[in-house]
């Protein structure tokens, strides 16, 4: 542990910077790195190497290879470059390697090689060339910038949706500016570029200029300037061999610092760490590398190879032929813990620990010092954060270790930041891993999300160890192991050397029912590809249907996809097969695969064609020949139209829409009596109805001389009971009375009730002895008037009971 | 505002925010002020879930009604349009949206489809041009809404017509989607069961959609032990028959839509002195109905003979707590009074709007003629005289009383003798139609398409053996304190619910051969839960069972439900979902021929 700080560098009086060893390189470069047009991804993503023998003005006849390398060196994949002269490579959020070529054509790859598209940094580049090209991320994207032949920059801050924005000219500018970079203020991409001792900031309006606050006087040029992975703070090298260090607003100056370097850098970095208040620039010589704080001495090391530098968040990736290499400030957890005597809880707890596991009494006193401070929690959670930021697992155990151990004598930590590191480190050491080659730190981890790693993974087409993740951490199906196996599935259809039924089976043997996994979009891959049967194929397996039919319709399966639709239930999937189908087909094929199916010729009928439902039932019941009563009602109706019509011409009155029943009844309200019983005779109207139909005609005109004599025209086939009602409703009691008297025995009682005659309603029932009946008339009994009946009814209830 | 959707054995208020956080999150992609043109007869199901206050909060100024020609004049920003996937009200969208481009400030135009989107209509916009117009086209799945705390209507009309004459599935597409939508909010449903052809369809489409959300449904302990799915069609017998429930009467005779009711004013105005009578309130009189009202909770599903004595009961409680001010000697009594005042007047003011709707009532049934239509169903209902023509029925259309009536009656005694004699049949056919006009031809086709009026096949009738086994007919009925389901029709016990009985206890095995007549198949399915979510039952725990009626359910089934819950050794609990609260006559008058 005594040499554990010997690569501990200060800077300044509060902070320390170390280099550790990533990997050492594990490819076989036969140049030095300098030879090579070079990119490498940020977040330990892939390196892109191109030989550049447009640089050397050499003749372009031999064709340079393009290689791709994992960050430890494994190699990814490696082309002829069949294309123009590049001018510059770079690196997209999505790790796909833009290719920048001097006649502004942007060719895109992925990280196996693939060629993906291509696009255009605008006409006017073709003939002015491209000088100079940045390849930069921002919260949108990845944007490209270009300096072209004419001095002029044109920008595009998202390659995934190309919008070219030609940035304004800068006034007087002859010469290609001696540096410039990117900006990213207030969500709008800016360029700033320094010629002779002016600095300029262009954004999509104006060009104006700036000078940054407190720069030491002599400058007569600008050699180099840095963004911070931010975009917070910029550093500018000036041929004064000063380095300024400020806010990229260029409002604020952090510090300045005189190296004494007159040459220009090849490349200057900042080194930060978020949430640190220290600010470091990494600036690199052929052989020289030095760290420069807010402090007057810098760190200085030595290359002994050809390095390249890769700003990362939280530090600064160092490659060269042989090793690569981690440069970043110590974090504060780690300080504490490691700094020679350090007292801080967390090294206590270590200590305590190690003493422990070599079973001595000091474990104890170790322990009582910081629980006396109270700081037990605090040492349990630096062990826990300092074990993130450990690159060697054997520390990494060690503080966790010391972790658990304090965690035995507190009561109440919530165990889960220990649970989660204890994770997260097992994935980065997984994904750290030479064969992997992501040296991904924990800062970064975090900042890229676990979902993104997975992507990566997935990229890399390391489908069986992002698979392991996701049932490590127990993620979600949906969002982990059914998303990897979709994605390998896709991989796996434009395998095309391997046959349809191969690819179907072996994707449906290892997705089986996973749940969550669009087969419908590995069959849009597979169509892509052209292999129509394969995606017809795994169609099949996709559960849902509103992903399924759009497809087969795409891939004109229409009938398939109707049968689709209809098994699915959703009448709205079957009306877009459907509209899909009629512009398709002809309208006889159309009707003739209706056919045969019900469903959807009922549904076309209805909604599509727009037919009234009534006419379609209409309709069904004449073609139903069958339907004997239909076809007789329907022929009953036309003869009455026929006659109604004629009604009309001879009486002058309207009969037109009238039910048969309405129609009698309006002649005898008419008092066209014969023609009336004609009617009813022509039509068959039932006795009992016509009865109830003339004496609701009469009794409405008060016509009670008629109403009397059609009551004697025969025994009436409703009994008379209804008479007495009518009479009634038209307060005609005396009618009534007449009535009364002829109603059968059944309905007497209620008939002599009806017309208030409560006494011999009382007699009648007595006499029948109905008990229902008696208590009805008694219900009637109101007042003293009817108190003798009441009596009498109660001594024949009385009389009945005794019996 | 909801507090009674929290009081069931299954919380439904969490449903209803759940469908309220969604019309918020819509309200508010529209930014600045709107104004909402409504389909109105969404108005009435939106008012469950969302006052205006709640669309006020989200900067909803103004509300018109969708009609033709020009949108009214309102400055606001946002016009968004409430519509039923339709395509005659695309027609007026695209009238309204087309109209306005020529005045005044641009607006922004938005759609919300309740409650699917529909690639259909959205074509007919495109047709007519003005698809481009809307900013936001979404839709708001609006399937099942909470109506009271065991309740939930899809509010669907047509869905019987759709199902059983058009062979139209839209209604259990969106019956399949509300169940997905409760099983997310309550969990997976273990065990379903089902009888008839659309049970059978929603429950395949369920399964399937089960399998498109599968990875993404949250592991919810399930709420719902058992779902039972019982197509309307099963049970063609009850909705026909009058109910005689409380709340079923006031339904039958009043007609409740989305839990409001219109009363005729008279009997409930102010009664103050001196005033004579002089300006009688000439607007009807609405009220909600719904057991946030303590009262109505207890009467709503009594037998209308019991509801009598409970109001006096109430009664005397009441005017005895007002007596009480009279002993309320100390500061402290009295402010006690005081305190409960406001609950008392509130029981005061709803014991009588309940006894003047209870007379209204009343009123109708001591008529001699429900008497006499009373007395006919329950013949038919108790097997007396279904083969003949009956006379009543025939008297009933020679005097034309309403269709509807008459239909319902024949429709009765079709369904209560297994169809009737062909002679039978064809007299009331063109007694029928010559009394109501031929052009009911339609309507009677409907209604045999429906089941409803038919032949007898075979010349068998088989509802007296399904009358017997299942026990629908009860003649010692206590319509006081019942002791069977009978009493919602004081008699008939209706015919869906004994089956939701039967299947609770013994379960359907015993009935076999009586499921073999009724229509359809009858199945069983179980969608297998994760082990974590299994349920341990303790001891004496009720299951808890969604009935969902497909094609609608009356009120009186509804309190038979309610009263097998309420049964102390029942062992089940149930909450009640249909595609629409119908009665006998809307629901005939859902599968009439509109007027063209």
């Amino acid at each position: 542990m005594d040499c554990y700080t010997a690569n501990w560098n200060p800077l300044g009086e509060s902070a320390f910077y170390r280099k550790y060893e990533l990997y050492s390189m594990d490819w076989d470069l036969k140049e030095e790195l300098r030879d090579y047009l070079v990119a490498a991804a940020p977040y330990g993503g892939p390196i892109a190497l191109l030989r550049n023998p447009w640089q050397k003005e050499k003749a372009a006849s031999i064709r340079p290879v393009l290689e791709i390398y994992s960050a430890s060196g494994m190699p990814l994949a490696s082309l002829l470059w069949k294309s123009g002269p590049v001018v510059s490579l770079g690196w997209s959020a999505e790790e796909e390697l833009l290719c920048v070529q001097e006649d502004g054509v942007v060719l895109v790859y992925g990280l196996h090689g693939d060629f993906r598209r291509h696009f255009s940094m605008g006409n006017e580049v073709l003939q002015n060339r491209v000088l100079d090209a940045r390849i930069f991320h921002t919260e949108f994207g990845s944007g490209v910038a270009i300096l072209t032949g004419a001095h002029r920059f044109t920008l595009s801050a998202n390659v995934g949706d190309l919008k070219l924005r030609r940035m304004p000219e800068v006034p007087g500018l002859q010469s290609a500016p001696s540096c410039w970079t990117i900006l990213c203020q207030d969500r709008v991409a800016q360029i700033l570029l320094a010629v002779g001792p002016d600095l300029y900031l262009l954004d999509h309006a104006a060009c104006s200029a700036v000078t940054p606050p407190g720069l030491a006087p002599g400058v007569s040029s600008f050699l180099q300037m840095a963004v911070s992975f931010t975009y917070r703070h910029l550093a500018l090298f000036t041929d004064t061999g000063c380095i300024w260090m400020g806010t990229a607003s260029l409002k604020e100056k952090l510090c300045e610092f005189n190296c004494n370097i007159r040459a220009p850098p090849k490349q200057m970095v900042w080194c930060s760490r978020p949430r640190s208040k220290e600010r470091a620039v990494v600036v690199a010589w052929e052989r020289r590398l030095m760290v420069v704080g807010d402090a007057p001495e810098s760190i200085q090391f030595v290359l002994d190879e050809d390095s390249y530098l890769v700003p990362e968040l939280d530090g600064v990736r160092i490659f060269s032929r042989s090793t690569h290499e981690f440069l970043h400030e110590v974090p504060v957890a780690s300080e504490e813990i490691f700094k020679i005597a350090s007292m801080a809880p967390g090294a206590l707890l270590l200590e305590a620990q190690k003493e422990y596991e070599k079973e001595s009494q000091k474990a104890d006193e170790y322990l009582r010092e910081i629980q006396e401070l109270g700081q037990l929690t605090q040492a349990v959670q630096q062990c826990i954060e300092a074990a993130g930021h450990e690159h060697r697992p054997d520390m990494q155990k060690s503080l966790l270790r010391a972790a658990s151990f304090g965690k035995c004598f507190l009561d109440r930590f919530p165990p889960d930041s220990f649970v989660r590191m204890c994770q997260d480190l097992r994935v980065l050491n997984a994904i750290r891993d030479y064969h992997i080659g992501i040296p991904l730190t924990y800062s970064q981890y975090k900042q890229l999300t676990i979902q993104v790693l997975l992507d990566r993974l997935v990229l890399r087409r390391l489908y069986p160890l992002a698979i392991q993740i996701c049932e490590y951490l127990r993620l979600p199906e949906v969002q982990g192991v059914s998303r990897i196996l979709a994605h390998w599935a896709c991989y796996k259809v434009q395998q095309k050397d391997v046959s349809d039924e191969d690819v179907a089976r072996a994707i449906n043997q290892k997705l089986g029912d996973t749940p969550g996994v669009s087969y419908s979009d590995i069959a849009a891959r597979a169509y892509g590809c052209g292999r129509t049967e394969l995606a017809i194929k795994l169609l099949e397996y996709e559960p849902r249907s509103g992903e399924q039919v759009p497809l087969l319709l795409k891939m004109k399966r229409s009938k398939l996809a109707l049968s689709k639709a209809i098994e699915s239930g959703d009448t709205d999937l079957v009306f877009t097969v459907l509209l899909h189908l009629k512009n398709e087909l002809n309208r006889g094929d159309f009707f003739m695969t209706l056919r045969n199916q019900p469903m959807a010729l009922s549904l076309y009928r209805q909604r599509i064609e727009g037919r009234v439902a009534a006419l379609q039932t209409a309709a069904d019941a004449f073609y139903k020949a069958k339907n004997e009563f239909a076809a007789k009602a329907t022929e009953d109706q036309m003869r009455l139209l026929r006659l109604q019509r004629r009604l009309e011409e001879e009486l002058g009155r309207q009969f037109l829409d009238l039910s048969l029943h309405d129609t009698v009844t309006t002649l005898i309200l008419d008092g066209h009596n014969k023609r009336a019983e004609q009617l009813a005779r022509d039509f068959r109207i039932p006795d009992k109805r016509l009865w109830w139909l003339k004496l609701t005609a009469l009794a409405d005109l008060e016509d009670w001389e008629e109403l009397e004599k059609f009551s004697k025209s025969k025994k009436s086939p409703i009994g008379y009971l209804p008479f007495v009602e009518i009479c009634m409703k038209q307060h005609n009691k005396y009618e009534a009375k007449k009535y009364a008297s002829r109603v059968g025995p059944e309905q007497k009682v209620k008939a002599l009730l009806l017309v208030g005659d409560v006494a011999q309603a009382a007699d009648v029932a007595i006499e029948r002895r109905n008990e229902a009946e008696l208590s009805l008339v008694l219900s009637h009994c109101t007042g003293a008037t009817d108190g003798a009946t009441a009596d009498k009814i109660q001594r024949a209830r009385a009389q009945a009971q005794k019996k | 505002m909801a507090a009674h959707l929290s009081y069931g054995r299954v919380n439904l208020n969490v449903l209803r925010e759940a469908v309220r956080r969604e019309l918020r999150e819509f309200l508010d992609k529209c930014a600045g002020s709107k104004a909402i043109v409504w389909d109105e007869y969404l108005t009435g199901p939106f008012g469950l879930i969302a006052q205006y206050s709640l669309l006020k909060e989200h900067e909803v100024e103004k509300m018109f009604t969708l009609k033709g020609s020009r949108l009214p004049a309102a400055d606001v920003k946002n016009i968004i349009f409430f519509v039923r996937p339709r395509l005659e009200l695309m027609d007026i969208i695209a009238e309204n949206v087309l109209s306005e481009d020529r005045r005044g400030p641009a607006r922004d135009f938005h759609i919300l489809f309740v409650p699917r989107r529909s690639l259909l209509c959205e074509q007919r916009l495109k047709d007519l041009g003005v698809l481009g117009s809307f900013i936001h086209r979404e839709e708001y799945g609006l399937d099942l809404i909470p109506f009271d705390g065991d309740l939930l209507s899809m509010e669907s009309e047509g869905a019987f017509r759709e199902c059983y004459l058009e062979s139209d599935q839209t209604s259990l597409y969106h019956a399949a989607k509300g169940l997905m939508t409760l099983q997310a909010l309550y969990g997976t449903i273990p065990q379903i069961f089902g009888k008839g052809e659309c049970a059978r369809q929603v429950a395949n489409m369920m399964i399937r959609m089960k399998r498109e959300f599968t990875g993404s449904q949250n592991a919810i302990f399930p709420v719902f032990d058992n779902l039972l799915l019982l197509d309307r069609n099963v049970d063609l017998l009850t909705p026909l028959a009058t109910q005689l429930t409380y709340e079923g009467l006031i339904d039958e005779i009043y007609g409740i839509q989305n839990s409001y009711v219109k009363l005729p004013p008279e009997k409930f105005a102010p009664k103050k002195q001196g005033d004579g009578g002089k300006d009688l309130p000439t607007e009807a009189k609405k009220l909600q109905l719904n057991s946030a009202e303590e009262l109505y909770a207890e009467i709503r599903d009594k037998n209308f003979n019991a509801v009598g004595s409970v109001l006096s009961k109430k009664a005397k409680v009441i005017s005895a707590a007002f007596e009480e001010r009279h002993h309320a000697k100390t500061v402290g009594e009295i402010k006690q009074f005081v305190s409960q005042l406001p609950h008392m007047q509130a029981a005061r003011g709803s014991l009588a709007n309940h006894t003047s709707i209870a007379e209204l009532i009343k009123d109708v049934t001591t008529s001699e003629d429900f008497f006499d239509k009373l007395t006919v169903e329950q013949e038919f209902m108790s097997g007396i005289d279904t083969d003949k023509v009956n006379s009543y029925i025939e008297d009933c259309i020679a005097q034309k009383h309403p269709l509807i009536k008459v239909l319902r009656l024949i429709c009765l005694q079709s369904v209560c003798n297994s169809g009737l004699k062909q002679k039978v049949l064809d007299h009331y056919k063109r007694e029928v139609l010559q009394t109501y006009g031929y052009e009911h031809l339609l309507t009677l086709h409907s209604l045999e398409k429906a089941g409803l009026l038919k032949p007898q096949a075979g010349g068998r009738n088989s509802y007296p053996t399904i009358r017997k086994t299942l026990r629908l007919w009860m003649d010692d009925v206590n319509e006081q304190s019942p002791t069977d389901i009978s009493y919602v029709y004081s008699g008939y016990a209706p015919l869906s619910v004994r089956l939701a009985q039967l299947l609770s206890r013994p379960g359907w095995r015993s009935i076999e051969e009586v499921l073999r007549i009724l229509p359809g198949p009858h199945f069983e399915e179980r969608q297998p839960l994760p082990t974590g979510l299994q349920k341990k039952r303790q001891p004496g725990e009720n299951r808890v069972t969604l009935v969902f009626f497909l094609g609608g359910v009356t009120f009186a089934e509804i309190a038979a439900l309610r009263f097998l819950s309420q049964l102390e050794d029942g062992g089940t609990e149930y909450v009640i979902a249909t595609t629409k609260l119908v009665n006998g006559a809307t629901w005939i008058e859902s599968l009439m021929e509109r007027p063209l």
